[in-house]
């Protein structure tokens, strides 16, 4: 099949759908690869270079879509572009079908097949082609570079001989991909960071990137993000109070807010509000991720930096991952590279779009002249199975209880061994000769001599030990010895061979046990 | 020039003493090299005491068998390869078992006059004990050996109703030692010697390649209680010490493997991996592969660094490689270190002698429970040819057949590579969720090649 990139037509949409590496990784799945010429020019990568990768470059956009069999790219496609689709094309692209009902009835009259690559299921399979998640991380990041970028002070707290300076103190607000990137990026920056979440079970997340989580004290229900695929679901107007005014009392002391909050299908929550704003210091900077969808926060305006009366600086631009276009390319081209992995099954350059696939079926919303959104339910269960049922606390009384039974089961099982061997032994002595005893005493003896030595020979040489027993097992030698003496002749010739078997046993354990010796080494 | 009686006496105590030494020496590396001249010393006086000791004529067969049996002895030792070890011990074994026949034989062919009824029964019974356990020993031996070597499928052979067949071979060698005592003549010792053969290779067949580690540490046990039941033989107090002392260790090292292992001794015996109860759990996600670059590229920029190294890697002559980059990973001051499981290859330590091998010191080869706890500070850690050891389904699921058996905690670190051939499963041929964790990549192919092409990519 050839795959076509075409060049992003969206205004200031800096990044390409393939990248010279991934290029690599498609044509090895058997597919062949065109560009149009220019496409990605502002993520850094020339025509030349996919040149170089095997990529024929074409040199308009019309040429390439009527080529193409598969057209990747980055942006939901623009009216021009709906338009060149038909039924022998797949498009795999951004999409949100569910604000796009326009869009997504046009190609369904086309007949193409559409994979909207923000439609991927949130599952551990498909996390390799959930191209959301990978631009919400590189959002997340450009969001601490844009604020720190009009934030005219350091993160980093430092003591001076020109004297001390505080580190700023940043708020995430949502801790969704991009707000665990924001909290990771700021930590390493090294301000103090802070992050809130409505789904309590995120804490943990938070904390391990080295954040502080807000904690609220709710007593109505909390919600299970495992329930609604990982993904925030609106909140009670009780919590949201509680939460408003837990923002409230932290925005004085705040330097940056950083918003990422977003529920699936709705407009953002509001939840850095006018007053909140207005009770931050001076220089401090808001950067609101949510803007494209209304912004969380009241002053936010889409595609705009704007300062507030009292100088605070709010950050509204939509286009964070365009502004790394390398870096979102490169992720969002291995995004694309994996979603055609899954859908080449057989690496041999055909496309099998097969719709019992979980994943498949899920990110495609319009199939053969049908709109197949939204999905239906995944067969696998998203993100975190549910918290098994703990086990009841025993309390110290049962554990010493259950104890105290074990050691007494125990005494009571040593008990009886030696009683059953002493009687043993007893009956052994009552008929066996002595000089059979005095033997039997010696072995008795040796046995516990033997226990105690190997206890403690260390694990690392327990093959030089077990070469070193065989060669001391090799003392049958004597048994040998003594009888070669003996007249008949059989006996003999026995005798000579376990000797010489004895003798092959004794020399070559003794020598391969100082091999294996001499190569440890201290460093 | 003879020795008196009390003189040889006296040497066979000192040859006791200095074995005793010489096991007990083995508890750290440097006693150890000390430790093997006490056990050289001792067997050599314990044979020199018996060759010039009283009523000991020395004929040239005699001499003969001695500098022959030293000299293959010698070229043996000095041509095994490291990785060939397990074989050897279990090969040497044999002899050991193949001796006690031998002399068992012998005593039964030379008449012997006892005082009492009682000491005639006694002795009989020696013999009788004596070439049973040799026989058993001996073909033990040759299959374990042929096993570990390759000539013979390491898979376990299950027999239907195998418990059955050697508790019929058992009764068998019972009744013939009966009809032996009550003087049925030398062909029931043949016959025993016979069936008792037959048991040592049918107890070796039905276990499995990952199980070796026990059958070799057990037959090494049997070895030494047919030397003691030589010694009962010829009322020889030395053999019996002597004999007790390897059987006691050969026991405790089975001891140690099967804890390792989390399973008793007696089912691992009796071979096949059974007693599993419910189902094993399903495992979703997929193995995600990654190339030489990207593991040089994190192994760059990790500080800490665990390596773990399973049969895998004595299969694929790896050790060098592994040794190499750990020395390059070590010149740039990064904390390299090794975790071995208890049961890690095919003989007890197995993995300490190849690494000390390919000069790894010592100091950083680390036992499970030296390391289990540094997972979680560890940034990377390279699986090479390990799998049930690894498996975190001995923790997480209860259904596991390998459930409860203690692994190494490999995925609580940053990123783990496991370097494996295939998709193929582990021993006990259950699914491993490890290569499934999101911080899991699978780097396929030879892990000796994998190695090498790491340390190109890392460069020196």
């Amino acid at each position: 099949m050839l795959i076509g990139i075409p060049k992003e037509i969206y205004e200031g949409e800096n990044r390409v759908a393939l990248t010279p590496e991934s290029a690599a990784k498609i044509q090895k799945l058997g597919h062949s690869l065109a560009v149009e010429s220019g496409a990605g020019l502002a993520a850094g990568f020339s025509d030349q270079l996919y040149a170089d990768a095997g990529v024929e470059v074409k040199d308009s956009a019309d040429a390439l879509w009527s080529a193409a069999d598969v057209v990747a790219k980055v942006r939901p496609p623009q009216a021009d572009e709906l338009g060149r689709l038909d039924g022998s094309k797949t498009l795999i692209s951004f999409f949100y079908p569910a604000q796009s009902e326009a869009e997504l009835e046009t190609a369904r009259v086309s007949g193409a097949r559409v994979i909207a690559m923000d439609m991927v299921p949130r599952i551990s399979r498909a996390q390799k082609m959930d191209a959301l998640s990978s631009m919400a991380n590189v959002a997340g990041y450009r969001a601490v570079v844009e604020a720190g970028n009009n934030f005219g002070r350091f993160f980093t707290g430092q003591v001076t001989a020109a004297g001390k300076i505080p580190p700023a103190k940043v708020l995430v607000i949502g801790a969704g991909v991009a707000g665990l990137a924001a909290i990771g990026t700021a930590t390493s920056l090294g301000a103090i960071t802070y992050a809130f979440d409505v789904r309590p079970e995120v804490a943990e997340q938070i904390e391990s990137m080295g954040a502080e989580f807000v904690f609220l004290e709710f007593d109505g229900e909390s919600q299970d993000g495992a329930a609604t695929g990982g993904y925030a679901a609106p909140s009670s107007p009780e919590f949201r109070e509680k939460q408003l005014e837990k923002f409230r009392e932290l925005a004085p002391d705040i330097d940056i807010v950083i918003t990422t909050a977003l529920i699936p299908g709705r407009d953002a929550p509001k939840l850095w509000l006018a007053d909140m704003v207005a009770a931050m210091k001076p220089g401090s900077v808001v950067v609101d991720l949510a803007a494209e969808r209304g912004g969380n926060c009241d002053l936010t305006q889409a595609d705009q930096k704007v300062v507030s009366d009292n100088g605070v600086t709010i950050v509204g631009y939509t286009d964070f991952p365009s502004r790394m276009a390398a870096q979102s390319s490169t992720l969002y081209a291995n995004n694309i590279f994996h979603m055609l992995s899954d859908l080449t099954p057989e690496k041999d350059g055909a496309i099998n779009h097969n719709m019992e696939d979980d994943v498949i079926r899920g990110a495609t919303v319009t199939f053969d002249g049908d709109i197949t959104f939204p999905p239906p339910p995944p067969k696998i269960k998203a993100i975190a199975a549910q918290p098994v049922a703990k086990e009841p606390e025993k309390t110290p009384e049962q554990i010493r209880a259950a104890e105290m039974a074990a050691e007494r089961r125990k005494g009571l099982t040593q008990f009886g061994l030696l009683a059953v061997g002493g009687i043993g032994l007893l009956a052994l002595g009552s008929v066996s000769p002595p000089a059979f005893l005095q033997h039997f005493v010696v072995f008795a003896l040796a046995c516990f001599v033997g226990f105690q030595v190997i206890w403690n020979v260390s694990h690392a040489l327990h093959t030089p030990l077990m070469a070193v027993t065989n060669a001391i097992s090799g003392i049958i030698i004597i048994g040998a010895l003594l009888q070669v003496s003996s007249d008949l002749p059989v006996v003999m010739i026995l005798s000579a061979i376990s000797i010489l078997i004895a003798t092959i046993n004794i020399v070559g354990g003794f020598m391969v046990t100082r091999r294996m010796l001499a190569m440890f080494q201290k460093s | 020039m003879t020795m008196t009686f009390g003189l040889q006496t006296a040497a066979y105590i000192v040859a006791i003493v200095l074995f005793i030494l010489s096991l007990g020496g083995l508890s750290g590396q440097e006693s150890a090299k000390r430790a093997v001249w006490y056990g050289i010393v001792g067997m050599a006086l314990a044979v020199a005491a018996t060759v010039f000791g009283p009523d000991f004529a020395l004929k040239p067969i005699v001499i003969g068998s001695l500098v022959v049996g030293a000299l293959i002895g010698a070229v043996i030792a000095m041509r095994v390869e490291m990785t060939g070890m397990p074989q050897l011990v279990a090969f040497m074994h044999s002899f050991v078992g193949l001796a006690a026949v031998f002399i068992g034989i012998n005593s039964d062919l030379t008449p012997v006059h006892h005082a009492s009824g009682a000491e005639t029964l006694i002795h009989e019974i020696e013999i009788f004990l004596g070439v049973f356990i040799g026989a058993v020993t001996f073909t033990g031996s040759l299959v374990a050996y042929g096993k570990l070597a390759g000539k013979v499928s390491g898979q376990a052979l299950i027999l239907p109703g195998r418990h059955l067949f050697n508790l019929l071979m058992l009764a068998a060698a019972i009744a013939l030692l009966v009809l032996y005592i009550q003087g049925a003549g030398s062909w029931t010792l043949w016959v025993m010697t016979a069936i008792a053969a037959v048991i040592g290779v049918h107890l070796v067949m039905a276990i499995g390649g990952a199980d070796m580690p026990v059958v070799v540490s057990m037959l090494n046990s049997y070895s030494g209680w047919a030397a003691a039941a030589t010694g009962f033989l010829l009322g020889n107090d030395l053999l019996i010490v002597t004999g007790a002392l390897v059987g006691s260790s050969g026991a405790i090292l089975s001891y140690i493997m099967c804890k390792a292992m989390n399973r008793h001794f007696v089912s691992v015996i009796l071979g096949g991996f059974g007693g599993t109860s419910s189902q094993a759990q399903e495992i979703e996600g997929e193995q995600v592969a990654i190339d030489i670059a990207g593991v040089a590229a994190a192994l760059d920029e990790a500080q800490s660094i665990i390596i773990v190294p399973g049969y895998g890697m004595a299969v694929a002559q790896a050790q060098q490689s592994v040794s190499e980059l750990t020395r390059r990973l070590r010149a740039r001051g990064k904390n390299v270190r090794f975790g071995i499981h208890p049961v890690a290859g095919r003989l007890p330590g197995h993995m300490n002698v190849l690494l000390a091998e390919a000069k790894v010191p010592y100091d950083i080869v680390l036992e499970m429970d030296e390391i289990n706890d540094d997972f979680p500070d560890t940034d990377v850690v390279i699986v090479v040819g390990s799998n049930d050891t690894v498996n975190p389904a001995a923790q997480e699921d209860p259904g596991s057949p390998i459930a409860g058996m203690p692994v190494l905690e490999v995925w609580k670190s940053t990123q783990v590579f496991v370097l494996k051939r295939g998709k193929g499963r582990g021993y006990s041929g259950i699914e491993n969720p490890l290569f499934f964790k999101e911080n899991t990549r699978m780097l396929y192919g030879d892990a000796k090649d994998s190695f090498d092409q790491l340390n190109a990519a890392i460069g020196t």
